[in-house]
């Protein structure tokens, strides 16, 4: 390929901020074209995003479509290029982008400021996946918070502000760490090319727990692990709805693309080090905050702790450290992105209506909503995991790859399953199900065609993906093999250490 | 020319000529009839356009002048383009702002030139006396420009405590210096190198040496010698205030860089650890203290406390990328700092200058551009990338990093998120909070200041910025070695 096609789709979005800023006036016209002209640039993202899917070679290990300039001297470089676990990710960004600009379709708040904050945030995801210079992915890393803090904070509810700066400071917190293992990375290899970090031949173990240990404070608040969640239901409540989706579908998942793309293959010892560790946060997770979630009045807040328990089921996929595990891990992340995004626009849908999200305030929706009760429903049932969705083959793969590794980690983690099925039904129950008794509610009409287009397409492949995994499990499969290699070496060699002192 | 070179003084054209200037342009105040000074201002931006002209285009190599009591290099060169930059932006800002407060005076633009040239001799400061003599030139000038408008009793105090305050660290300073001329027997930064090479950290020196850095951390405001600067800041007019934030920290940096560097270079874990001390209290301080300010004058003060807290994480890794680092990020801070104090001078109602961060409330909705700009640049004070704060920060943690400095690094990335709350906070209070009364249209000239400055702060990730930025500071920091 000889256009720069990575360059042109993280920056694509830029041209509609440009657009945007060109059209003058506040009235109906200039903020239709404005809407029109964000929904198109998304949606040419996406469109151009595919022949990356296209043109890649599946079968192969390394980066592919790299492209490579220099920037700031031997101190970074810009250098782009997507693999089998970058690569989904990417197109999982371009493809939610139109929805979330559907869903925002009636915002009247500073709609220019908005679109921006928006398009600005989608170049930055991209390139946060697209980036193969340390110090590159660093920037695209942090820059996100600052249209985040915006998104959340002007467009946001009551408590907006405790929210966008909570969200804020502690992703700040967890990220400078990660700065300074990046500089010392850099000195101690002499390049911030994460294709040379992946073949350096290797930190020492001490130096490796360390930088393990900055690397984590950064993607364990990113994710978010338990004890640094707390910031996730503040920001997911009070964010707007295509905020909501956003953070759930796509900067969450930074986290998890963290641990794999640096973590795991350039710290293998510490990884096996550290691996029940992560054990034990991700069972906690799992647990805990799914009886957190039983107990939520909130709608949003019940499927944000949700979030964090899934979320533990992808850590603690991940640092099962075998193929089952990392495929489970890739694949419920991908598959949580479709199913945790529509949730939050399911409530969208609702909230547009009632502007409540207090689940107290609803019942009955089936009789007057049938479409949205069957949309609703599939994606509850996704949460859940039932098998033909999406949700139950990523849950399976890793609940399967953390048995290989501890059979206790899998039995407690599998009750979290059970537990996940109680609080999601029973949401499920007292929204659609029961009387139509409220008065408020009699009216709702259903759900209108631009909300349709929006959840149609997820639902198509959340089953699809459920029924037919296959395309998704080959994209990243050479990649998570090529990533196991070091981490079975360091574990046997661990094994080695262990039985050698036992004698 | 003759005379200059019987003067030895060829390397030094750009002070002399700035000097000559300033008396030229001191007698065509004080005999002209009718009101000088806006003649005498413009006068005073050409000759600090020609300074830096003669600055940039002298000769590539180094050069001493008055017998080893300046060095011209490359550092020097660099330090003076932006001390002299610094000087003009300030009194681009100060124009309309005196002419509207009606204290406008011709003496005004003459005691910022005669502060830089001061400036000048402080970066080129290649012996203990010239150090001084820059020192004090420099900061005569600006205790006076504290209280220029002397019937302000804020001003005026924040004038004389700015003096008081001010002697007792030249007081200092010259005790250190003359212990060390007597321990080491010269006052040449060259002759202290070969004696502290030769005979170690012996503690007579050792003891100067502290004595030293007591005053130029006073000059830098660096905490525990920071206790005039909010104040300072708060007191005197707002041109002023960042006529002080910008080109005099430029400068006293250099000159703490150069002092450090080439004169006590040989023992650098004994004055490497006073400067870890230095930094860690100025970072931390100034992130916490900024927390509780209400005046927003008083917050940009706790920040450049804290900006030199991150200054000096360069100087204390002590190497050749801690130079560039600091060179890096005074590049940055001094850009940042005249946009933010730009952007200060913008908040005018009725006719009246408002100083409170509440008074921001809504700017957003008022005023866009101004918002924006605000915005970027309290972002990039918070070191978020891609704006050009992150890099300034990045390049001194580099320099830190290399050098072992671990804990400093550690404490210093943890203090830019304390710091980054009261930024967020000003950002937050623009754009969250309902719009209150909009501001009086922008001066041109100011408006220009705060919106270069804004887009060199959003543009420097572009590499056609950053990298001659680095490359000079690569090239400033090759001097000393």
């Amino acid at each position: 390929m000889s256009w720069p096609i990575l360059s042109v789709i993280t920056f694509l979005p830029l041209l509609g901020v440009l657009f945007i800023l060109m059209v003058r006036g506040e009235d109906e016209t200039a903020l239709r074209n404005v809407r029109w002209g964000t929904f198109w640039t998304t949606l040419v993202t996406f469109l151009i995003s595919l022949l990356i899917w296209v043109g890649f070679d599946s079968g192969a290990t390394g980066f592919q479509f790299v492209e490579e300039h220099s920037w700031l001297g031997s101190a970074a470089s810009y250098k782009l290029g997507v693999d089998g676990i970058s690569m989904p990710f990417v197109i999982l960004t371009t493809f939610l982008m139109p929805i979330c600009i559907l869903a925002s379709w009636h915002v009247t708040k500073r709609v220019k400021e908005y679109m921006i904050a928006f398009l600005v945030l989608e170049t930055l995801m991209i390139g946060v996946f697209c980036s193969l210079d340390i110090v590159l992915f660093y920037l695209f890393f942090e820059a996100g918070l600052i249209p985040m803090f915006l998104i959340i904070g002007i467009w946001g509810g009551p408590r907006r502000v405790y929210a966008s700066f909570k969200f804020f400071l502690y992703t700040l917190l967890g990220s400078v760490l990660m700065l300074l293992a990046i500089i010392y990375m850099y000195w101690t290899s002499g390049t911030t090319d994460i294709t040379q970090l992946l073949a350096h031949p290797g930190f020492t173990p001490e130096a490796q727990k360390w930088l393990w240990l900055a690397f984590f404070a950064s993607f364990a608040v990113k994710m978010p692990m338990w004890p640094v969640h707390t910031w996730l239901p503040d920001a997911h409540v009070e964010a707007p709805t295509a905020g909501s989706v956003i953070l759930a579908a796509i900067l969450l998942k930074m986290g998890g693309y963290g641990f794999l793309r640096f973590s795991l293959p350039m710290f293998p010892d510490a990884s096996v080090y550290f691996q029940d560790f992560v054990f034990f946060l991700s069972v906690i997770a799992i647990v805990y905050t799914s009886l957190v979630a039983l107990m939520q009045e909130d709608m949003k807040k019940l499927i944000a702790y949700s979030s964090v328990a899934h979320m533990g089921f992808v850590t603690m996929g991940i640092f099962a450290l075998n193929r089952q595990g990392i495929d489970g891990a890739m694949f419920q992340m991908i598959s949580h992105g479709l199913v945790s995004g529509a949730l939050f626009l399911c409530v969208g849908v609702v909230y547009d209506r009632m502007h409540t999200r207090e689940i107290a305030a609803y019942g009955g929706l089936v009789n007057n909503m049938p479409l949205y009760a069957f949309t609703f429903m599939v994606f509850t049932m996704a949460n859940v995991g039932l098998p033909g969705t999406s949700g139950f083959i990523g849950e399976f793969l890793s609940l399967m790859g953390a048995f290989k590794a501890s059979t206790w980690v899998a039995f407690f983690a599998t009750t979290g399953v059970i537990l996940s099925a109680a609080y999601a039904l029973w949401l499920y129950r007292r929204v659609v199900f029961g009387k139509l008794t409220k008065p408020a509610l009699m009216k709702l009409p259903d759900m209108t065609p631009r909300e349709l287009a929006m959840l149609l397409p997820l639902i198509l492949l959340t089953i699809f993906f459920g029924a037919y995994p296959g395309p998704i499990l080959n994209l990243f499969g050479p990649t998570v093999e090529s990533i196991i290699k070091p981490l079975n070496e360091a574990a046997a060699a661990a094994h080695l250490l262990a039985t050698a002192s036992l004698q | 020319m003759w005379l200059l070179q019987q003067a030895d003084a060829v390397a030094a054209l750009p002070e002399v000529m700035l000097a000559v200037l300033t008396l030229a342009l001191l007698m065509l105040g004080v005999f002209r009839k009718s009101d000088p000074s806006d003649i005498v201002t413009l006068g005073a931006l050409i000759a600090l356009g020609i300074a830096a002209l003669l600055v940039i285009f002298a000769p590539d190599h180094q050069a001493l002048a008055f017998h080893g009591a300046l060095m011209v290099d490359t550092f020097a060169k660099v330090m003076k383009v932006l001390a002299l930059f610094g000087s003009a932006a300030a009194l681009v800002l100060s124009v309309n702002f005196m002419k509207r407060d009606g204290s406008q005076r011709f003496e005004y633009p003459i005691l910022i030139l005669l502060a830089t040239i001061g400036m000048m001799l402080m970066i080129s400061a290649n012996n203990l006396i010239a150090l001084y003599m820059g020192l004090e030139l420099q900061s005569l000038s600006l205790y006076v420009l504290a209280a220029i408008n002397r019937d302000s009793a804020r001003a005026s105090e924040a004038g004389l405590k700015y003096f008081v305050l001010g002697a007792l660290s030249s007081g200092m300073l010259l005790y250190g210096a003359s212990l060390v001329y007597g321990f080491t027997g010269t006052t040449e930064f060259p002759g202290i190198a070969a004696y502290l090479t030769s005979n170690g950290a012996d503690l007579g020196a050792v003891f100067g040496l502290v004595f030293v850095i007591a005053g130029l951390a006073f000059k830098i405001s660096a905490v525990p010698f920071h206790m005039w600067t909010p104040d300072v800041y708060e007191g005197a007019p707002t041109p002023v205030t960042a006529f002080f934030a910008a080109a005099p920290k430029v400068a006293a940096m250099a000159l703490f860089t150069r002092t450090m560097m080439v004169a006590f270079g040989a023992i650098q874990p004994a004055w490497g650890q006073i400067i870890i001390f230095l930094s860690i209290a100025s970072m931390a301080l100034g992130a916490f203290a900024a927390i509780g300010q209400t005046n927003i004058k008083r917050l940009l003060a706790y920040s450049s406390i804290a900006n030199m807290g991150y200054a000096l994480v360069g100087l204390a890794a002590g190497t050749q990328e801690g130079v560039q680092g600091v060179v890096v990020y005074m590049i940055i801070y001094m850009i940042m700092t005249i946009g933010s104090f730009a952007c200060i001078l913008s908040m005018r109602r009725k006719g009246y200058m408002v100083e409170e961060i509440s008074d921001l409330a809504g700017l957003s909705r008022n005023n866009k551009g101004l918002a924006f700009v605000f915005a970027m640049l309290m972002f990039s004070m918070a070191g978020i990338p891609p704006l050009a704060g992150f890099f300034a920060k990045y390049f001194v943690f580099l320099a830190a990093v290399k050098s072992g400095l671990y804990g400093l690094a550690v404490i210093g990335v943890v203090a830019s998120v304390v710091g980054a709350y009261y930024y967020l906070r000003i950002v937050k209070i623009m754009y969250f909070d309902e719009p209150k009364e909009a501001f009086e249209p922008m001066d041109g000239e100011v408006k220009l200041i705060a919106y270069a400055s804004g887009a060199f702060t959003l543009l420097f990730v572009l590499p056609w910025i950053a990298s001659p930025v680095i490359a000079v500071a690569a090239a400033a920091a090759k001097s000393f070695y």
